[in-house]
């Protein structure tokens, strides 16, 4: 058994059928990845593991509980921490304030009224916050402002704050869209250090064909909201329905 | 020191000494000159930016770190109040009490206000708060005549008797703390100067410096930190773990108290009350404040409120007559043309005054009074020292 288990899920829009019927299973300590076309419904698949959209029917489980009918935050403290499509920073915040939020959520759960002693006087979440600024190779740029950063720099600060949390399975919605070839590479490479250092599953949504297949051990492909195969990324690329699906239709 | 960094102590020993000698700084002029005018330094108008500057203080908790623009914190003012010439008509004329009681219930009907209007954010929560007190000031006037007094508000009388005050048979009871009578005052005649130090006002002072020395440590701490990601970003703040909505709730809550016990210092002054305290126009006030003197800054919302407070009766009681006076020494036709010319702005005008420095301070300085005092306190370290002009640290 995965430490993800989604088993019939349905999700309609109005009319549309952005989820149909998917099943997934996620192992523990993978890396899996999420491809399909667009609109083919990832994102709200996502949406659908982490608590902002409640699917119609289908159960999601997350290491033998449910997430489902849990609002974020409280998914969040279960252990599963997502980067976004645009990277979401406290952008009127320091990078090193930024790193201690999820420290402090971390330490102190979801809400504590603690408001007498200093943010300074806070040794261990300094330290903490310090230790993973370090790791995503952050630390001079300590004392920036975070809305002041470049693209590649939020995108790694996002991941940071994430990592920070010691989640146990870490959520990716498109991690390089948008970013320069060098950027991109270096999330990759980001990426692989991560999973080499720690005990984490990583499910990643990705248009990126290089990051996809220098990353994932697995790949599941949905078109139309429904998975279409399951396999290795080797078996996956040379598979008859993907490249009619996918990868077809991204040679027009 | 009292666990403050360097900076912060700074600030707040200024604000101590501020305060502590107000009654000299503020009665700069000797009381025979003309200038005399722009005197501040009597016990009525000084303990008005005390208790303006402790509604600002709290607002500014709220509004400054999280970003909710709460339009109606006017009630929790007037609830204070109430709850205050309620302890003094029925338990003590002993102000502690009073004031105790007016943040307890201002932190109480908090919780319920707050509690609904956050379910909604932006416009909405600004319209909700509104909302709930307008409804308070209309009830304050009508059904709850029997506990407000209505229109004419609540006064201590001859018939009151509080249970631990033994008044005369006809006395009508005066505010005080343990004896010491609220409006007794001390003057010092030096020249033509005449300072005047009011045992209310200092009292006011002393929980003034309570609340802000508070509020410093609240900005500095983790959960003021929370309040700032509250504004930055909530959906990253969800999806860290963290639960926005006690955040909010809370926030709401202290600042609520805040204005309660500002509420409650107005009736130990001055032991009266009507619902016209609670009117909007006094929630739009401390927003005011709060945006001139520099919202999320420590002390901009201080500065705003006696900024304010200094306007509205210092220019406000200017009048032609004083003009005249003051360009007598000019030509004839200067001198009607220059009063002509400032008329608008003094006595009733001074609204007028107050809304184009709103406008200026917020087309040109942002962030308030105090980004006036950082600009020009760069300007002299520029002078000096080149290196620390470039980062500028967030909330001073
Ligand atoms: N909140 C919503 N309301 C209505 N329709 C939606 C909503 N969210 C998504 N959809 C629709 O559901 C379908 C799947 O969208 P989704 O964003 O999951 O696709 P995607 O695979 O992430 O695509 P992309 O690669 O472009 O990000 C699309 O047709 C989209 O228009
Ligand atoms: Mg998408």
């Amino acid at each position: 058994m995965g430490i993800l288990e989604v088993k019939g899920v349905n999700k309609r829009f109005g009319g549309l059928q952005a989820l149909g019927d998917v099943n997934l299973s996620v192992s523990e300590n993978s890396v899996h990845a999420i491809i399909g076309p667009n609109g083919a419904g990832k994102s709200t698949l996502l949406n659908c593991l982490v608590g902002k959209l409640i699917p119609d029917t289908g159960s999601v489980m997350f290491d033998g509980q449910s997430v489902l009918g849990q609002t974020p935050y409280q998914i969040n403290q279960m252990g599963i921490s997502r980067v976004f499509q645009t990277p979401e920073i406290f952008g009127d915040l320091s990078v090193m304030e930024n790193m201690m939020i999820p420290c402090l959520a971390k330490r102190d759960g979801s809400f504590e009224l603690n408001a007498w002693p200093s943010v300074n006087s806070q040794k261990d979440i300094i330290e903490h916050a310090e230790q993973v600024l370090e790791d995503m190779n952050m630390a001079e740029k300590r004392d920036m402002h975070a809305s002041s950063l470049s693209r590649g720099d939020k995108r790694r600060l996002e991941i940071g704050m994430c990592l920070a949390q010691e989640p146990r399975l870490l959520l990716l919605d498109e991690p390089t869209a948008g970013m320069a070839r060098a950027d991109t590479n270096n999330t990759i490479d980001l990426l692989k250090e991560i999973k080499d250092q720690r005990d984490i599953t990583i499910a990643i949504i990705e248009h990126d064909m290089h990051v996809v297949f220098s990353l994932a051990e697995r790949i599941t492909v949905l078109a139309q909201g429904t998975p279409l195969v399951e396999d290795t990324p080797d078996n996956i690329k040379g598979h008859p329905k993907v490249r009619e699906a996918y990868l077809g239709e991204a040679q027009v | 020191m009292l666990g403050l960094n360097n900076k912060d102590l700074r600030l707040f020993i200024i604000v101590i000494c501020l305060t502590v000698f107000a009654p000299f700084i503020l009665n700069p002029f000797p009381e025979t000159s003309e200038l005399a005018q722009f005197n501040a330094g009597y016990p009525d108008l000084m303990q008005r930016f005390i208790i303006f500057g402790i509604f600002a203080i709290g607002f500014n908790i709220l509004f400054g770190l999280t970003g909710y623009l709460s339009f109606g914190h006017a009630a929790f003012l007037g609830v204070g109040s109430y709850a205050a010439i309620w302890m003094m008509k029925l338990l003590t004329l002993n102000v502690i009490p009073a004031i105790l009681m007016s943040i307890v219930f201002a932190g109480l009907f908090a919780v319920v206000v707050g509690y609904i209007s956050l379910r909604r954010s932006g416009i909405y929560f600004s319209i909700l708060t509104l909302a709930f007190a307008q409804m308070s000031y209309a009830l304050a006037y009508s059904v709850l005549t029997p506990i407000t007094g209505g229109e004419t508000g609540l006064q201590i009388k001859a018939t009151d008797t509080p249970l631990l005050s033994n008044l005369a048979e006809g006395e009508i009871g005066r505010a005080n703390l343990f004896g010491l009578d609220m409006r007794s005052s001390f003057e010092l005649e030096l020249g033509n100067w005449l300072f005047t130090f009011n045992a209310g006002y200092y009292i006011a002072v002393v929980f003034m410096l309570i609340a802000f020395y508070l509020s410093i440590r609240l900005f500095r701490s983790p959960f003021g930190m929370m309040l700032r990601a509250v504004k930055s970003n909530q959906q990253r703040m969800n999806y860290t773990g963290l639960n926005s909505k006690p955040y909010t709730l809370a926030a709401f809550v202290i600042s609520g108290m805040y204005a309660g016990l500002a509420g409650g210092l107005m009736v130990a002054m001055d032991t009266q009350v009507g619902p016209e305290r609670m009117f909007w126009t006094a929630s739009g006030e401390v927003v005011l404040m709060s945006i001139l003197g520099g919202a999320g800054t420590l002390i901009g919302p201080v500065l705003g409120a006696g900024m304010i407070k200094y306007m509205e009766n210092i220019i406000s009681k200017i009048n032609d007559n004083i003009l005249h006076k003051w360009f007598e020494f000019m030509p004839d036709g200067i001198e009607d043309f220059l009063v002509t010319i400032i008329h608008p702005f003094i006595g009733k005008g001074w609204h007028l005054t107050l809304g184009l420095l709103f406008m200026a301070v917020i087309i040109f300085l942002p962030g308030g009074l105090v980004e006036l005092g950082q600009r020009i306190g760069r300007l002299f370290r520029r002078g000096g020292s080149k290196d620390t002009a470039a980062q500028s640290t967030p909330a001073e």
